[in-house]
């Protein structure tokens, strides 16, 4: 929202990259809470407990990508509403931009989920965390981003697809990596 | 409550050090054990391996019965008022009478206290009230000791000393003394690599 203020109110460069804006905006989103959402769970013995109730790590690390999700997504989406007024941004591209962040942030979320339990027992990891979710967050970023610059909806569905793989396989290698934390 | 935990022949390594071999503990019903050794011997790993924390390098681990685990991480929200941190656990227990135990382990007065408040000896007693209201036939106590009181102490023997007596197993690794039911000491320097 800061970013027309700073860039000055040329209309046609607002509209033109006010999408990709809010596309940066989403991942940073997503970024910020890394720090918390597994690291000290961890340290707490919070995942050893529900594994002795017999609860697996994959399945808390599913839930909690829900709520990493719920976190972070509604509010950007609402948000979405007055950063493309004060953008700028026609009716069209703002529906765009909605749909497509509808179809990323469950990737980035599971993005970065993956990455906060890899670095949760390293010290210093959410400075890693943040570093690690960049490059794999990128063809959720080209894609939705890109999903702007074309008419028909294939990036949107590329977008989709991305997301929903990156949802199924994030649990799994969150859970692997709570795991291995214990061995270490 | 029958229940069993039985280890045969275990060995712990950590990193390329080798703590301990040949250890074999046949944990029955109403049994208590005193796991002894000096600091860094494997007592917490010994724990955490017989709750299926961890890998043994060799052995295997055998449990009949709901586990337990009491050890220096509290696993409570640090935010959250004491009875809503418990009730988290409670809810997943499925423990419908919490009071009981409470009362025990004088945790009434503090329930709206903040977890990050409390004292180690009450963050402690929280952990055993967990436990209590967990009401499951394996327990498994890494320093459960620490930080209590004379008197607290006094009263964890005598809820341990009842669990077994119900047909539960106490599985304690302490390098305090501890007054156990007929207890069975297992020093972990014997088995030492």
């Amino acid at each position: 929202m800061l970013y027309p203020f700073a860039v000055g109110p040329d209309a046609q460069l607002l509209a033109r990259t006010g999408g990709g804006v809010i596309w940066v905006a989403a991942l940073l989103a997503a970024i910020l809470p890394l720090e918390k959402l597994v690291a000290g769970d961890l340290e707490a013995g919070m995942f050893d407990q529900l594994h002795l109730r017999g609860i697996s790590e994959e399945m808390t690390m599913a839930v909690r990508l829900l709520a990493h999700w719920l976190a972070f997504a509604p509010l950007l989406l609402l948000a979405t509403l007055p950063a493309a007024a004060l953008l700028g941004l026609d009716g069209q591209t703002t529906r765009t931009v909605v749909l497509g962040l509808l179809a990323g942030t469950p990737g980035l979320a599971a993005v970065g989920l993956a990455v906060a339990a890899l670095t949760a027992s390293l010290r210093g990891g959410a400075a890693l965390a943040g570093l690690m979710v960049i490059p794999l967050a990128v063809p959720i970023l080209i894609f939705g981003a890109g999903s702007l610059a074309r008419p028909d909806p294939e990036a949107l569905l590329l977008t989709g697809a991305i997301s929903l793989a990156l949802c199924a396989v994030s649990p799994f290698a969150a859970g692997a990596a709570i795991k291995a934390a214990r061995e270490g | 409550m029958q229940a069993h935990l039985v280890a045969t022949d275990i060995a712990c390594r950590r990193g390329d050090r080798l703590l301990f071999r040949g250890l074999s503990l046949p944990g029955r019903s109403g049994d208590a054990y005193h796991i002894t050794g000096a600091n860094g011997i494997g007592k917490s790993s010994l724990i955490r391996i017989l709750a299926g924390l961890l890998r043994p390098f060799a052995g295997t681990v055998e449990r009949e019965g709901a586990m337990g685990l009491v050890d220096d991480r509290l696993a409570l929200d640090a935010n959250h008022s004491l009875g809503d941190a418990l009730a988290f656990w409670q809810k997943l227990d499925g423990c419908t009478n919490p009071g009981r135990a409470l009362e025990v382990l004088q945790l009434l007065p503090l329930m709206d206290v903040p977890v990050r408040y409390l004292s180690t000896g009450q963050k402690k007693r929280a952990a055993l009230a967990r436990l209590l209201n967990r009401r499951c036939p394996i327990w498994l106590l890494d320093e459960p000791l620490n930080g209590l009181d004379a008197d607290a102490q006094k009263a964890f023997e005598t809820l341990i000393a009842l669990h077994c007596s119900g047909g539960g197993i106490a599985i304690v690794a302490s390098h305090q003394p501890i007054a156990l039911p007929s207890p069975r000491t297992i020093d972990l320097a014997g088995y030492a690599a």
